[in-house]
């Protein structure tokens, strides 16, 4: 099947061309990283993980909203997903491999990173990380293939890849749950120290995951003959509607927890987020995330004031405002504000922001055309097979 | 359908099982990997039966086997002898070829002094006598009994031995600073960037100590209770530099006849962050 990424029109191409050359300048970068040092980055003593890290826990997220196809269309048999439901795999194994990927670039010895499995340590969140993220890769990988090779073939999957199937839908949980426990269970950071952590991921992630594939399914109706059907777009607006309410409900618990306990260190990271933290010693106010943050929740607001009403919802071109809205918003506060903010202030109450350095963003992008670049192949070849199909039948 | 659903089901509950199982699982495995830990292990914890164990609660009792060792800093003395505690840095990091990269984003330190307010944080800091607040508190690695930094890593380069000394394999270590992350005390340091490099000509280790390992970029380090000269009957750097001013007591904190378990008992000491759970070795005169 995998030819069919090699036909295709010029703008395919370009497109292809234009991820390429930013994982070359990435990768570029990515050489000069490796010869000097994590130095190169913008992360410190104060602030050992940045962008990376931060874009790796988003992405698990994404990876893991798969199972919002998943579960209605092989659980309730919600046929209009049966159209769109591989694409989410296909988005999950992109994600996935992003993540393995900022992991990566992440380690100040990639070149041991077998160590993780040559010397398995239970007792390390990050161990089981591992697993449940390679595990959840292979189990879209098989189950995406198998389904589009029926497809391909004309024939229905064969019964072996259920097990797979369903195995899938509590792993995907799995991702996000393990990736949370990374954080919260760490003594004397106290902005991730919240049970509530695992849950707000996986509810940021229900709203995220399908945002992008919203707007990745319209994006392919524009240009191919592949249409997944309005039915499949409404309900996955839903999901977003409920998952966004909760993660913002979850937000509000947060703050609540936070401010009405008035523990100083329940507040200072939510201070440093949102509105500025004082040095002890100085008196400077450091902010450097407040207007991200804020946009954040702006953007948050006005998505789901869009998705609410009927008439920007059933509208395509503002379903896709609202969506990029959406994505965006949680971007912000996951893939930023979660895993930067969590450094501030330092266990010793120092104050140290964080600033991406250039080779360090090029080779965040980098990281996120591999994965573009991954989705591309894969959908293109998803969507000639079914356009084929469906033709045949 | 029906039939697909119920084999759902029953892959839901057998991984929910499994999940009530997990954490106890969990448990024995921990016991078994976190070395040094005492042969009773966690067990001991709830039995309460030392001393300690009934002042503090049955959950938060140390355990009293096999060798632990201590430090105790007596803030006064480091006071009346003005730069000593200089002294203890330069001879732990001249022995431990600890580079002097010269910015704090990169800066690498075991040891190092800090006023009271970001040794103790968690303490209140109002209205406390004058000469707290103009103190300096050298602060380093507690050599937790519960360390989360062990916990934390995924390749057990960073271990506990024996001797209840956090220590790490430098050849092992992949670093993911995921042990930074966990460490309540900021007490690791990562290496940003070459340590045997330089700049501007002057090399970020002055004086190469040939008996001790210099690092390669891209791992972590911290103080090790100079487990290496222990082995061969000495003190640590830190605690030699003091000389007899007393200002370092070190010891086998699981021995009642050690001098540093002696001078526990006739003192009142503070560790950093107690209600963590990690238990430190490192205590405080003030
Ligand atoms: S002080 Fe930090 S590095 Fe040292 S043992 Fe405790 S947790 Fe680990
Ligand atoms: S950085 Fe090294 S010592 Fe720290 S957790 Fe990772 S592998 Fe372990």
């Amino acid at each position: 099947m995998l030819e069919k990424a090699l036909q295709g029109n010029a703008k395919y191409w370009s497109w292809v061309g234009f991820l390429l050359s930013m994982m070359g300048l990435g990768a570029f970068c990515y050489v000069l990283q490796f010869n000097y040092g994590l130095g190169l980055t913008g992360m410190s003593r104060n602030v050992s993980w940045g962008l990376y890290i931060s874009q790796f826990t988003f992405l698990v997220g994404v990876a893991a909203s798969a199972v919002m196809l998943v579960l209605p269309y092989y659980l309730h048999n919600f046929k209009e997903f049966g159209r769109i439901t591989i694409l989410g795999e296909f988005l999950a194994i992109a994600s996935v491999s992003m993540c393995l990927l900022f992991i990566m670039t992440d380690l100040g010895q990639p070149i041991r990173a077998l160590n993780v499995v040559l010397h398995p340590t239970p007792h390390s969140i990050l161990f089981w990380d591992m697993i449940v993220l390679n595990g959840y890769l292979f189990l879209n990988v098989v189950v995406g293939w198998v389904a589009l090779n029926s497809e391909y073939k004309g024939t229905h999957p064969p019964k072996w890849v259920y097990p797979f199937v369903y195995l899938s839908i509590p792993w995907a949980v799995s991702i996000h749950t393990v990736t949370a426990f990374l954080y919260c269970g760490l003594p004397g950071r106290h902005f991730w120290m919240t049970a509530i952590l695992a849950p707000r991921f996986l509810a940021s992630a229900f709203a995220a995951g399908p945002a992008l594939l919203i707007i990745l399914v319209l994006l392919v109706r524009k240009f191919s003959s592949f249409d997944a059907g309005d039915k499949a777009i409404n309900k996955l607006v839903t999901v977003i509607i409920y998952a966004g309410l909760i993660n913002f409900f979850f937000v509000g618990l947060e703050l609540f927890v936070g401010y009405y306990s008035n523990i100083p260190g329940h507040m200072h990271t939510l201070d440093y987020l949102f509105f500025g933290l004082a040095d002890h010693d100085t008196g400077i106010i450091y902010n450097n995330l407040v207007p991200w943050m804020r946009t954040s929740v702006i953007m948050g607001v006005i998505s789901l004031a869009l998705f609410g009403c009927k008439k920007t919802r059933n509208n395509s071109g503002m379903l896709i405002v609202a969506c990029a809205l959406m994505f965006f918003s949680l971007w912000i506060d996951k893939g930023l504000g979660l895993v930067l903010g969590g450094f501030v202030p330092n266990p010793l109450e120092y104050i140290t922001e964080y600033v991406p350095s250039i080779p360090e963003i090029f080779i965040t992008l980098g990281v996120w055309c591999t994965g573009f670049f991954i989705l591309t192949i894969l959908y293109k070849v998803a969507i000639s097979v079914k356009t084929e199909a469906e033709r045949l039948s | 359908m029906d039939n697909k659903r119920r084999k759902f089901l029953k892959i839901a509950g057998l991984s929910a099982i499994a999940g009530i199982g997990a954490p106890a699982a969990l448990n024995m495995l921990m016991k078994g990997n976190v070395q040094a830990s005492s042969p009773h292990g966690h067990g001991d914890d709830h039995g309460g039966g030392h001393e300690e164990a009934k002042g503090h609660g049955a959950h938060h009792g140390e355990v009293k086997q096999g060798k632990r060792y201590g430090l105790v800093i007596d803030v006064h003395k480091f006071n009346q002898t003005p730069g000593l505690a200089q002294k203890c840095i330069s001879a732990c990091h001249d022995t431990f070829n600890v580079p002097d990269i010269g910015n704090k984003k990169d800066e690498v330190k075991w040891i190092w002094e800090e006023p009271y307010t970001h040794a103790f944080p968690e303490h209140s800091h109002y209205k406390r006598n004058t000469e707290l607040h103009h103190l300096s508190f050298l602060v380093t690695c507690n050599h937790c009994d519960d360390p989360p930094c062990v916990r934390a890593c995924p390749t057990q380069a960073t271990f506990k031995n024996e001797d209840g000394i956090v220590m790490m394999d430098f050849h092992r270590c992949i670093g993911c600073r995921f042990c930074m992350a966990a460490c309540p005390y900021g007490s690791r340091s990562f290496n940003w960037r070459d340590p045997r490099g330089m700049k501007d000509g002057k090399p970020f280790i002055k004086k190469v100590n040939p008996e001790f390992p210099t690092r390669m970029r891209g791992v972590v380090e911290k103080c090790n209770f100079c487990a290496g000269l222990l082995k061969k009957g000495l003190l640590p750097k830190c605690v030699e530099a003091t000389g007899d001013t007393k200002a370092m007591v070190f010891g086998d904190l699981n021995d009642p006849a050690s001098e540093v378990s002696k001078v526990l008992k006739s003192h009142f000491t503070i560790q950093r962050k107690p209600a963590l759970g990690t238990k430190p070795s490192v205590f405080y005169i003030i």
